[in-house]
């Protein structure tokens, strides 16, 4: 499993809140939420972004509420993985369930900069920075996980152990 | 090696002898909880299993708390959604306008949740019930969809943090200004991951409302969980409320933590958490000139009885600051009732504030005090994230029911004694 495509950069503790803002919560409809995708930190996020761009930001993403509408938006609006140095626990957890990429790397979550094209390997965990040249070791997916999310999420996961 | 006490309830329920940090572990669950914002989604990942249906309908509550009575058409929808869940599955612990309450404080009150529990919820602050002794995490709805369908999740066995509690707190100062001092210390993620384990002589003299208070912050500090020994007052709160029989667990004394903290709870001074982030505490000493248009006391985290008690004392016979709101959400119909029987809501009344229905309402922004452009806030709740109460550039800081009564009486942020 692999994902490309060009950065869009945040700072530390970006929050559920900026993520998917409470007063669109009364919507769970994907394409709806991926409207208002981090509209309170950056209004232009999602008319600047194309399908299969990444986000880089930096430590413990997506703290905050345990809504699963803000890795709803995130995946809706088509960004291909989160790179962070750490993630909240419960967005990490609600990403891997809905079938969200993310991964874990403080060097690259440091280093990469905003409009980098950058590669990532879900097997080995590598990511490359294709502006720069720099790979960084990321943290990989066990197998699970992968299965896990390129079934699209625990539902129809769950339902393929079955 | 030694458990901590959230490791013995996860062994526990996952009918293993022991269990170390970083062990995955399925556990069986006491109890799945969902609101009218995370059930709809849970509900709709439900349909999509093979296998339909709920895996016992006394051990799953829903709270429709956060937008209701509802404040909104799509908010009506999604209510309704659950409405039909929870009748087409027989759902026992359904709680609904005029007879719910704010989840976290509405499910210990109900005794829906004991010592030794094992309890997931599609909120964040489902962390709560660690007061009781119990184990509870927030999930995500997939989690609680997979949960109500099968009565298990599974879970990293989680490395804790201890937290030592001594002394005793001085006048004014509450669970909450211990919870934000905590924060301000190991920053929002400085628990990431891991258990906050409270311990030490000072637990005893905090009150079980200043207990859920702390373990209901514990995610504001990037927490799995926190959770406090169970002693005499827990027991007692639980005999009163409950019926579900205790399993009490504690920490082996060779338990592994991966630091210790240790807070003198006599040197502590009513806090504030400035925006936009709870680990920007100052205490009340420093904060300044900071003039506010709102105020708010409620929500999860400071609705109960003893908060609305603490802020009808510095409110009696006062008056909020024209131009000023001021919104009292009690934070269950019981507290309501309670509040009514001692006098409170006169008390509030009378002083200029609006008394609401329960409801998670301004917390998050969603109705009931909604802040416009450039507003400021001082609010009991638990978050003061950018926009997290209204327009994008409002302000939300976070404080005690104490601090939220005195700054409604002043216009600008202060204590209680500066008022005398």
């Amino acid at each position: 499993m692999e994902a490309q495509g060009k950065v869009f950069r945040f700072a530390d503790n970006v929050d559920t809140d900026v993520i998917i803002p409470a007063r669109y919560l009364n919507s769970s409809d994907p394409a709806e939420l991926a409207k208002h995708c981090m509209e309170d930190i950056d209004p232009e996020f999602v008319t600047r972004m194309q399908p299969g761009d990444i986000i880089v930001a930096g430590r413990n993403f997506g703290c905050g509420s345990s809504r699963e509408h803000a890795p709803i938006a995130i995946k809706a609006c088509g960004v291909s993985c989160v790179i962070a140095e750490t993630f909240a626990r419960i967005f990490y957890r609600n990403a891997i369930n809905i079938g969200l990429p993310i991964i874990e790397c403080a060097e690259a979550s440091r280093e990469i900069r905003g409009g980098d094209e950058v590669r990532i390997n879900f097997d080995s965990g590598e990511i490359t920075d294709c502006t720069t040249g720099k790979v960084y070791q990321g943290q990989a997916f066990p197998p699970f996980m992968q299965e896990l999310i390129s079934a699209g999420g625990l539902v129809n996961y769950i339902n393929r152990q079955a | 090696m030694g458990m901590t006490m959230t490791q013995k309830i996860l062994a526990a329920a996952a009918g293993l002898e022991s269990v170390k940090a970083g062990q995955l572990i399925m556990a069986s669950l006491d109890l799945v909880l969902g609101n009218d914002i995370t059930s709809p989604v849970a509900i709709h990942a439900m349909e999509g299993f093979r296998k339909q249906g709920v895996f016992d309908r006394d051990k799953i509550a829903l709270v429709m708390d956060h937008f209701v009575p509802n404040k909104d058409i799509k908010s009506a929808e999604h209510t309704k959604t659950v409405r039909q869940f929870a009748k087409k599955y027989n759902i026992t612990h359904f709680y609904d306008a005029g007879e719910m309450g704010i989840e976290h404080a509405l499910l210990p009150e109900k005794g829906l949740v004991t010592a030794g529990d094992v309890v997931i919820g599609a909120d964040s602050h489902t962390c709560t019930y660690g007061a009781l002794g119990a184990f509870s995490t927030g999930v995500g709805s997939t989690d609680m969809a997979a949960g109500m369908a099968t009565g298990k999740a599974w879970f990293k066995v989680p490395a804790a943090i201890r937290v030592v509690l001594t002394g005793k707190p001085g006048k004014y100062v509450t669970g909450k200004d211990v919870i934000l001092h905590l924060i301000g210390e190991i920053g929002v993620d400085g628990a990431l991951y891991q258990s906050l384990e409270f311990t030490g002589d000072g637990c005893s003299s905090l009150t079980m409302d200043d207990r859920l208070c702390i373990c209901n912050m514990a995610i504001e500090a990037g927490g799995k969980n926190g959770i406090f020994p169970v002693d005499d007052k827990t027991i007692a709160y639980l005999k009163v409320h409950g019926t579900k029989p205790m399993k009490v667990y504690t920490a082996d004394p060779d338990a592994e933590y991966t630091r210790t903290v240790t807070i003198d709870l006599s040197t502590l001074k009513p806090t504030v958490s400035f925006p936009h982030l709870p680990e920007n505490t100052r205490t009340i000493d420093e904060v300044g000139d900071v003039e506010i248009d709102q105020s708010v006391i409620g929500s999860c985290t400071n609705g109960r009885i003893q908060d609305l008690r603490q802020a009808a004392e510095i409110l009696k016979g006062r008056k909020v600051k024209k131009g000023l709101r001021c919104i009292v959400i009690p934070a269950t119909q019981a507290v309501t009732l309670q509040a009514m029987d001692e006098g409170l809501l006169k008390i509030f009344l009378e002083a200029g504030c609006v008394v609401s229905t329960p409801t998670c309402g301004p917390c998050l922004g969603g109705y009931m005090g909604v802040l416009a452009s450039g507003e400021r806030a001082v609010s009991t709740t638990n978050r003061n994230f950018v926009g997290r109460m209204g327009a994008v550039d409002s302000e939300v800081y976070l404080a005690s029911p104490y601090v939220a009564a005195a700054s409604a009486v002043a216009g600008r942020i202060c204590g209680p004694e500066d008022l005398e």
